[in-house]
């Protein structure tokens, strides 16, 4: 009973990595950037939802519809204004942009008096409640973050295998030139893909939101979104989900039965372990380049 | 029946039944040739036929699934199928890219001093320290690779980060740093593409001057045939992974199953014709 | 721009080019020496920082500047130089053994780290990298019988041949004398066959081993002089903070490596000195900038997370090149004044191919 317990809550934790993860491996799939920045979006966007149901006094749903209108345009707009120069550069230097951006939204927040730099608590309408089933003690919130991560995947990788849309973004991503050519609108996908990201970190962090509080570190959270990534497949949508089940319930594990401090590596070694084996991921594909 | 094979002692480079497959394409069918010291050697075929993938086997970027190469330019007989790129390369053999893979942010001159690596001998603390055995090798690494530019022409460019390069200037460069290299075997992958007439007669000067003046033997994959016929000892064509026949470049020429493989039967060619339109003369 | 007519092959060997490099570089070691005379103790100290950061600056920017493997966890070789050098030194051992301990050791643990990272190239590289580094911290937190733990580590005074050089001048000539071995050291491996090998592997992995360049082996060595380089500067650092904590050894000092180099200017060794100068003089001229701020701005915890995140923004959208191509842009104006030409270093426009398929 502990054990399925604790695969519960690493399944909850998890959904909150794989919804990370997701956002990711968006962008990765469309415009094969890497980026740090989806913490800290997450970060703002929890932010966002607090701010509109403190200081405007707005319902949860709402706020938290608001907020990720708000937030889809701030990540259309980051794309236009910050990434949309740089890509054609190194994969390096996007991925130092994205630590940038990350530097600038944290320090953004933590610069608002009073609000940035205190824990807030977001009340969300299920916030408390407690739901029995079969034995199992789940919380609400537990429960909502993994219904919602469902739906979410699902709707997601019918958009990009099924539409006209998603094929145009697979196209953009593997050769921009050539999609340019076949006459694709490469930027304004580009800054949907962004914006479609920033919404999906926002409804992460409504979701966690109501369990760790809300705080300018919440990005580091994001940071276990990359073994998430990486054990799914970077180009794998369900892969970055069940990428982060598996990290989730792993530190879970850990954290139970090993000793201290193992529980935060435990991801990382994960990470090491899957490079190793199968650095793809486990739904990844596999491309060589023709000389 | 194999028309391709001759008298050891001619042979620098023998080839014998590789196959190749990727997945469930088999790229390379029971390739069989002999490459003779001196000669110049051309692979030809529609595209498709596996000529780059033979080239690939060669240098040792893929294994071959089954079959065997062997190299006797360094006095013994080296097997090639098992060992790294690297260690083929450390044989003498030397290739250019069809997609030209130049080290884009070095320049010219770096590029061609890199080509000539094998030759490297000095130990790391000796280069940390920069000794005089160091900075004689690199005199002399200086002066060979000058004698390249001063072949190729490359002289303008020498200070040239590659990246700033037009495309015809870096086809000379590929090839100049497969020659600092010194080899004894040249692969060339599809010389003159992208070239116009006047690159391309350069090429065909230079690729003679390698074989006549360096005594470089060359194995070269090629589409442009005025330069095969112009340059080639021997051609060899492939067509979907298979040989189709080989000898002289006017033999091969004229083979009818290879103007076939090109152009199709007289029957393809009947039924593509269009009716002529209404009411033109 | 300054034409050198060349006569000889020595003059595009050696470091100095033409006479201008010898008088500027001769000045500079000058300025260098009579530092301590000339600067304050707080300033000293700065200088002393700036040298020792820009030997861990050289040591990334051989790794990912120079061979292209770019290690997103390299303050962890940082905290095995200095953790290693507090030990020996706490246990007795000469200053020098103590150096070349933590070098060795750093190199050692390179080594171990390069053979997973053989394998893997790009972001995956860097993700294995990352992991490193953060598994890494943690065991430096937990093995406290060693490292002390989130405690912390008090580091004794080096003593060399009998003296004691804790005190700032005799500990910033050890410093200036390592960073001067240690870039004539790099420089020389950059113009011979090791460093246009290590260039090579980073242009075009494919080429470079049809050229006779066995990839194993020049990456290992280039991840084990890294750390090597890594584990001096964190040998000097820890004797320069005298005390170690774990978390000066994390993702935060792991960025800010980066930092160094992108903003210094990859692929250029000048480029880890003018990072170093960044990275060390950043905090100061934030606190110098606080005093004309609003006190709201001024005050705020969050003030210098927002400046390191906009320079390096505009570092990477407008000055891909780094302080050293902003330099080399100032240089090329000043010396063809006034003749410059508005589009003499225009980027190309580039477009996005696909990395999966290097």
């Amino acid at each position: 009973m502990e054990l399925l317990q604790l695969l519960v809550s690493g399944i909850a934790q998890g959904c909150v990595y794989g919804l990370i993860a997701l956002g990711f491996v968006l962008i990765y799939k469309a415009t094969e950037t890497v980026t740090f920045a989806q913490g800290d979006l997450m970060m703002l966007g929890a932010f966002g939802g607090f701010i509109a149901m403190s200081a405007m006094g707005l319902p949860f749903w709402a706020a938290a519809i608001a907020t990720v209108i708000v937030m889809t345009l701030l990540g259309v707009g980051l794309e236009r204004v910050v990434i949309r120069p740089i890509l054609g550069q190194p994969a390096f230097s996007i991925i130092m942009l994205t630590i940038g951006v990350a530097y600038v939204l944290r320090g953004a927040i933590t610069m608002i008096p009073v609000i940035g730099t205190e824990t807030h608590p977001l009340d969300a309408p299920y916030a408390g409640q407690v739901i029995e089933v079969a034995g199992l003690v789940l919380a609400a919130e537990q429960v909502v973050v993994i219904l919602v991560t469902a739906v979410l995947c699902g709707v997601l990788t019918l958009l990009f295998r099924h539409s006209k849309l998603g094929i145009a973004m697979q196209a953009s991503a593997q050769n921009q030139l050539a999609a340019y050519y076949m006459g694709i609108p490469v930027r304004r996908i580009n800054g949907l893909i962004w914006g479609l990201a920033a919404a999906v970190a926002t409804v992460a962090g409504l979701l966690i939101a109501p369990i760790t509080f809300v705080h300018a570190n919440m990005g580091f959270i994001g940071l276990k979104a990359f073994p998430a990534a990486v054990v799914g497949g970077f180009t794998s949508l369900p892969g970055a989900i069940v990428g982060g089940l598996i990290i989730g319930i792993t530190e879970s594990v850990a954290g139970f039965y090993l000793e201290e401090g193992f529980k935060d590596i435990a991801p990382y070694v994960v990470v090491l372990l899957m490079l190793a084996v199968r650095p793809n991921g486990l739904f990844g594909e596999r491309m060589r380049k023709k000389v | 029946m194999n028309r391709m094979t001759d008298t050891d002692d001619d042979v620098l480079l023998r080839a014998r039944n590789l196959s190749l497959s990727f997945g469930g394409v088999l790229a390379v069918n029971d390739v069989s040739f002999d490459v003779r010291r001196g000669e110049i050697f051309t692979l030809i075929g529609p595209n498709g036929a596996g000529k780059t993938t033979v080239f690939n086997i060669i240098s040792g970027i893929y294994p071959p699934s089954k079959g065997s190469l062997h190299y006797y330019g360094t006095g013994t007989e080296i097997a090639l199928t098992r060992l790294a790129p690297h260690d083929i390369a450390a044989t003498g053999i030397a290739r250019t890219f069809q997609n030209i893979e130049l080290f884009e942010h070095a320049s010219v001159l770096q590029n061609l001093l890199i080509g000539r690596h094998r030759h490297q001998k000095s130990g790391f603390w000796q280069q940390v320290f920069f000794t005089k055995t160091v900075r004689d090798a690199e005199i002399t690494a200086r002066r060979h690779v000058e004698t390249v530019i001063e072949l190729l022409d490359l002289q303008h460019y020498r200070d040239t980060m590659v990246a700033g390069l037009p495309y015809g200037i870096r086809k000379v460069v590929e090839l100049a740093r497969a020659l600092c290299a010194e080899p004894s075997l040249l692969l060339l992958d599809e010389p003159s593409s992208g070239l116009n007439v006047e690159e391309t007669e350069d090429m065909a000067f230079w690729i003679t001057d390698i074989k006549e003046e360096l005594g470089v033997t060359v194995l070269m994959v090629e589409h442009d045939m005025s330069l095969v016929s112009r340059v080639s000892d021997r051609v060899f064509a492939m067509s979907q992974g298979q040989d189709l026949a080989s000898g002289t470049p006017r033999e091969v020429q004229t083979n009818a199953a290879v103007i076939e493989a090109y152009l199709g039967t007289a029957d393809d060619v009947t039924s593509l014709r269009r009716p002529a339109a209404q009411g033109s003369t | 721009m300054r034409f050198i007519f060349k006569t000889d092959y020595a003059q595009d060997i050696n470091l100095a080019k033409h006479g201008g490099h010898v008088g500027w570089y001769g000045a500079l070691i000058c300025a260098l020496i009579l530092s301590p005379w000339l600067l304050d103790d707080y300033w000293l100290a700065q200088l002393t920082l700036i040298l020792i950061y820009s030997i861990v600056g050289l040591g990334l920017m051989l790794l990912a500047g120079f061979t292209g493997q770019f290690s997103l966890g390299h303050a962890a070789f940082l905290g095995i130089g200095a953790y290693t050098q507090a030990v020996a030194i706490n246990a007795g051992l000469p200053l020098i053994v103590a150096l070349v301990g933590a070098m060795a050791f750093a190199a050692l643990i390179g080594v171990i780290v390069a053979i997973p990272a053989l394998r893997v190239r790009g972001v995956f590289l860097g993700m294995a990298t990352l992991a490193l580094g953060i598994i890494l911290e943690e065991a430096f937190a937990r093995w406290e019988s060693v490292t002390g733990g989130n405690a912390g580590l008090f580091v004794q005074s080096p003593t060399l041949f009998g003296f004691e050089i804790n005190e700032a001048t005799p500990y910033y000539f050890l410093c200036l004398i390592l960073t001067i071995l240690v870039t004539l050291g790099v420089a020389n491996l950059l113009r011979s066959p090791t460093g246009r090998a290590f260039v090579a592997i980073r242009d075009s992995e494919i080429s470079a081993q049809s050229m006779g360049i066995p990839l194993a082996r020049y990456k290992t060595l280039a991840f084990a002089i890294s750390a090597a380089l890594t584990g001096l500067g964190g040998a000097l650092y820890a004797h320069k903070i005298q005390f170690l904590t774990p978390e000066q050894f994390g993702i935060i000092q792991s960025i800010d490596l980066l930092l160094l180099i992108v903003i210094g200017g990859l692929g250029s060794i000048h480029g880890a000195f003018l990072g170093a100068i960044f990275l060390i003089t950043m905090p100061q001229i934030i606190s110098i900038g606080k005093d004309y701020l609003a006190a709201g701005i001024g005050e705020s915890p969050g003030l210098s997370a927002m400046v390191y995140g906009v320079v390096l923004v505009l570092f990477v959208l407008f000055e891909p090149l780094g302080l050293y191509g902003r330099w080399l842009k100032v240089r090329a104006y000043i010396q063809l004044f006034p003749l410059y030409r508005r589009g003499m270093f225009e980027r190309q426009k580039s477009f996005q191919k696909s990395e999966r398929l290097k």
